[in-house]
């Protein structure tokens, strides 16, 4: 059974310039457990996708199409006060700058049993215990000190492990990490990443890790989901997908990753750039116009609706 | 208030001298405002004509008006009534036009439209003659002068909230909030109203002199307050007719008082700024 499970969802944004075709057909499964890397470049749909998961759009938002379930919740009937159980409590989200995601004039102690307090019936009592719990699970030095700090007086790493303790807080079943190390030096990366693989694990948790290094999400993910230009080309395990990438943008994708043996001379990268999502007349594979194996059945014949959604997959 | 809040204090104050005077000028103040009237050396309101406009000397360190009283006391007395109506009229300005500001920032659209408007026409009119409408037509009270202060003073809490809010209202913090299963009004209430109050401050401390100098213009013009209470402006507007027969310290002495207040709210809001503000505690 799955935990969180997203059927033919299609996501428009109403601008003044036009509608933007931000996500189409997605389906997306995440079981119980599980890590799921979803990559994809710059404004390939991963973030709104995870946003559009927990309902939180801009007005301008609407869904056209589909569904999306959590743990048999249906996410796009429910009302807003269900949601808010949801949020927070059974699904988190952490994102990048975490300098900015905490609040700069509340002691970040106080901010965790702000959590506890909006979604778990901890006795106030058990408030500082349960907050100075929650800093150590992190590995942030000195918690009982910490628990005083305010954000600025934390350095990024630190600030991204408060916001692990504080979306960890109340045990949640799925956790969303929206490019978690983007602003962290190289070395806070691979801790950041290992602490959050570590405690999914211990916790059971399910884990959706959106990246656009696909080196990063191959160390961390049981699965990876490559996303481009608002939909979903390729949905593999990672092995899998390294072994043989079947969607040619994969391919490309895995043939511009940097590895220790390359220099950046040799790195391939992918030509041209996503196509502009307000076109009425977007052809039914957005990537067609950037790949070498396109034909002419690639702008009008509906893509194959399977986990690699080409008509001429390697 | 724990030792680190106490500590801060105490470090904004020595670091800055100027805020230090603020400080102390403005405890000052707030002990006249609480005690005046039993510090005051004389009553306020006792006449005593063999003593009529005398010039300062030991016994009337501010001289004696024209029905004798002594001018000292009765700017000490006043003290009250001036910031009781400063304060409260600042209160209630606060309260509502901060609340308004903040929800027409915050939820923008409708909201934002009717309230900005409101602040507008209020910001239309020139401020004191529309307090003066609002005496004259609501009557001749302590407590219409505190109304009127308060409508004038509105738009600019509105204006400075709703501008404060509007730029916060997409940060990080309040996403994060809102993912973590925060309603709207929750997320303004906690995480984002919080985070305005430090540049709110400063507005409240310049408009405290500003609602001073409003109440006594009020007096000053016959509105409000009436005498024989004692009042700055009043005092003032009393004086004036006997500047020109060389009595200059019936006028002087409460309007340099009053210029001293308004100095001082002016003085304190960078002050209580840093203090509010965790982040200048490093």
């Amino acid at each position: 059974m799955n935990l969180l499970e997203v059927k033919n969802l299609s996501l428009e944004f109403r601008t003044r310039t036009g509608t933007v075709h931000a996500l189409q057909d997605i389906d997306l499964a995440i079981r119980k457990g599980e890590t799921v890397g979803i990559v994809g470049e710059s404004g390939s749909g991963k973030s709104v996708l995870s946003f559009g998961v927990l309902r939180i759009l801009d007005d301008a938002a609407k869904v056209t199409a589909g569904s999306i379930t959590f743990a048999g919740l249906d996410m796009l009937g429910a009302s807003e006060s269900s949601l808010q159980e949801v949020r927070g409590r059974e699904i988190s989200m952490i994102f990048q700058n975490p300098r900015t995601a905490l609040n700069p004039i509340r002691r970040i102690g106080r901010q965790i049993e702000d959590v506890l307090a909006t979604h778990t019936s901890t006795l106030r009592a058990d408030m500082k215990k349960k907050a100075i719990e929650a800093l150590a699970s992190v590995r942030i030095p000195d918690p009982e000190r910490r628990y005083h700090a305010y954000p600025f007086e934390l350095s990024g790493g630190q600030c991204q492990r408060v916001m692990i303790a504080l979306a960890l807080a109340c045990n949640p079943q799925l956790l969303i990490a929206d490019e978690p190390t983007t602003g962290l030096d190289v070395t806070t990366q691979a801790a950041i990443l290992s602490l959050i693989s570590e405690l999914a694990r211990a916790r059971r948790m399910a884990t959706i890790l959106i990246t656009h290094d696909l080196a990063m999400a191959s160390e961390y993910c049981d699965r990876i989901v490559v996303m481009h230009a608002g939909h979903v080309v390729e949905t593999a395990t990672t092995a899998e997908l390294f072994a043989r990438p079947r969607h040619p943008y994969t391919a490309r994708l895995i043939a511009s990753t940097p590895g220790p043996a390359q220099s950046i001379a040799t790195l391939a990268s992918i030509p041209g750039n996503l196509p502009d999502l307000r076109r009425n007349d977007l052809p039914s594979c957005r990537f067609h116009a950037r790949c070498e194996r396109a034909q002419g059945d690639c702008i009008s014949s509906p893509l194959p609706a399977q986990a690699v959604r080409c008509l001429h997959p390697l | 208030m724990n030792a680190a809040t106490l500590k801060h204090i105490r470090y904004v104050a020595t670091e800055n001298p100027v805020t230090l005077a603020a400080f102390i000028l403005f405890t000052g103040f707030v002990l006249l405002a609480l005690f005046g009237p039993w510090i005051a050396p004389y009553d306020a309101l006792a006449s005593d004509s063999s003593v009529a406009l005398k010039p300062p000397s030991a016994a009337h360190w501010f001289g004696t008006d024209s029905l004798g009283r002594d001018i000292l006391s009765r700017i000490v007395v006043a003290a009250r009534l001036d910031f009781g109506i400063a304060v409260t009229a600042v209160a209630a300005s606060f309260a509502v036009g901060s609340a308004l500001g903040a929800l027409a920032g915050f939820f923008g659209g409708w909201a934002d439209r009717i309230i900005g408007r409101v602040a507008d026409t209020i910001m239309a009119f020139p401020l004191f003659v529309l307090a003066m409408g609002i005496v004259a037509a609501l009557g001749n009270t302590v407590a219409n002068i505190v109304i009127a202060t308060a409508i004038i003073n509105l738009p600019f809490y509105i204006r400075v909230a709703r501008a404060e809010v509007n730029v916060r209202r997409n940060a990080g913090y309040v996403e994060a909030a809102r993912l973590a299963g925060n309603s709207d009004l929750r997320v303004l209430a906690l995480h984002v109203f919080p985070n305005v109050l430090p540049p709110m401050m400063v507005q409240i401390s310049l408009n405290m002199g500003w609602a001073i100098l409003n109440a006594a213009g009020l007096s000053f013009i016959g509105m409000g307050v009436r005498p024989p209470q004692a009042e700055w402006g009043i005092m003032v507007a009393e004086g004036a007719t006997y500047i020109i027969s060389g009595e200059w310290w019936v006028a002087l002495f409460p309007g340099a008082v009053l210029m001293l207040a308004v100095f001082t709210f002016n003085l304190l809001g960078d002050g209580l700024r840093d203090i509010m503000d965790p982040r200048m505690r490093t």
